[in-house]
């Protein structure tokens, strides 16, 4: 066990966590967009939603394994999918949330569809959106430590090393990096949720 | 499907380990929660502490907790019991403190004015106006700890999460499955079932 091993593991972890992340950004947004703006697509959106964000995380790894093998791609699709849930449904929540008047009073200014969207929705919507981010962001780096189970690597596999061969520096070194990066990302993305709703 | 099939009277055993694991689990979380949770709705200054501390254990990822109970407790059904209740803590605290101080102070002071004791208060007027709220913290909580149970296969304490870890060591997919998707049916189950008592609490409270 040496500093460039560990770095190399946690470099591997939080590239995991983050890319199924940003997918699942990418995927849920436009989805909880979609339902909110939709009035037919909000019931089976928010059903199939609700069903993923259920779903146990050891579970949807699993699930991903006869599509993608072993390894990293059926993690990143697995976390993906964990990551869309919350999103899309803070993304619908905040878009549904926008106030009425403030849409009339930008199509009443001569505002096209992308403008308001661009200059009135997203931004009335962008605070209880982010919320969202903040909560796929705290389960994402909880299931990518399972990621280690399906051979995507990552600090999980300090962790699993350390309990199986008996090693109490791999699991503490494992246990202790894991707890420091998902600590420091619920801080950092609580204090900036903080500034945007002190900015509103 | 067709090893699930094959396996199912072992798989229902599985099962009920899990819902034991998830059970004894919950009910320890209760014990705690319950109080913390109405005294933090009382006193609202104790608040951020009380979640803070319980948002801690909440974000470090389950396994790493898991990792350290093991170490010290030993495998088995008790270490990820103690895991499961230390993980239900926050989503617990945080609804039942949310549901306790959402009941109408109206309401308390038409019972304290009708001559209510502090306990029957309690347990007529502010337990029955909280309960959809409460049953939606369970939901939460039951679902998060079945997810987190499937993690006691690895560390001996059986459950569905057995089935998927001999599977993953032997690559046997089939196997895994077999124990993952009851995982999935049992927590969407566990997620129809409270929300059919929330909406039978609205509708009574309402």
């Amino acid at each position: 066990m040496t500093w460039d091993d560990l770095l190399l593991h946690a470099r591997a972890y939080v590239a995991l966590a983050s890319a199924a992340l940003a997918l699942g950004m990418l995927a849920g947004i436009p989805l909880g967009a979609a339902s909110s703006h939709v009035r037919a697509l909000r019931t089976p959106v928010l059903t199939l939603v609700n069903i993923g964000r259920v779903v146990p995380s050891l579970a949807m790894l699993t699930f991903m394994v006869p599509l993608f093998g072993l390894g990293f791609r059926p993690a990143l699709a697995a976390l993906a999918l964990l990551a869309i849930p919350p999103i899309a449904i803070n993304a619908d929540l905040a878009f549904r949330g926008v106030p009425a008047a403030a849409l009339d009073a930008a199509a009443g200014m001569g505002m096209t569809r992308t403008q308001r969207f661009a200059r009135v929705e997203w931004p009335l919507a962008f605070p209880l959106l982010f919320t969202g981010v903040r909560t796929a962001a705290t389960e994402v780096i909880a299931s990518a430590v399972l990621a280690a189970f399906i051979g995507a690597g990552g600090l999980g596999e300090y962790v699993t090393t350390g309990l199986q061969a008996d090693q109490p520096k791999w699991l503490w070194t494992g246990v202790a990096a894991i707890a420091v990066i998902a600590l420091a990302v619920e801080f950092a993305l609580a204090f900036t949720q903080r500034r945007l709703e002190k900015g509103r | 499907m067709s090893y699930l099939m094959k396996h199912l009277p072992h798989i229902g055993g599985l099962t009920l380990q899990h819902l034991a694991l998830v059970g004894t689990g919950l009910a320890i979380a209760l014990l705690i929660a319950v109080p913390l949770g109405v005294f933090t709705a009382r006193t609202p200054r104790y608040g951020p502490p009380v979640f803070g501390l319980a948002g801690v254990v909440y974000t470090i990822p389950s396994l790493a907790l898991l990792a350290v109970a093991v170490k010290y407790l030993g495998l088995g059904f008790w270490p990820v019991v103690l895991v499961l209740a230390a993980y239900a803590q926050f989503i617990l605290i945080r609804n039942i403190a949310a549901a306790i101080a959402g009941v109408p102070a109206a309401q308390i002071d038409a019972a304290k004015g009708l001559g209510l004791s502090g306990w029957q208060r309690f347990t007529r007027v502010e337990i029955p106006l909280a309960a959809p709220a409460l049953l939606g913290a369970l939901r939460l909580t039951t679902i998060a700890l079945i997810a987190i149970a499937t993690l006691g296969g690895y560390v001996g304490a059986g459950g569905l999460g057995s089935e998927i870890f001999f599977g993953l060591q032997r690559q046997y997919i089939e196997e895994t499955l077999a124990g993952s998707i009851p995982a999935a049916v049992l927590a969407i189950l566990a997620d129809a079932f409270f929300r059919t008592l929330e909406r039978a609490a609205l509708r009574k409270s309402g």
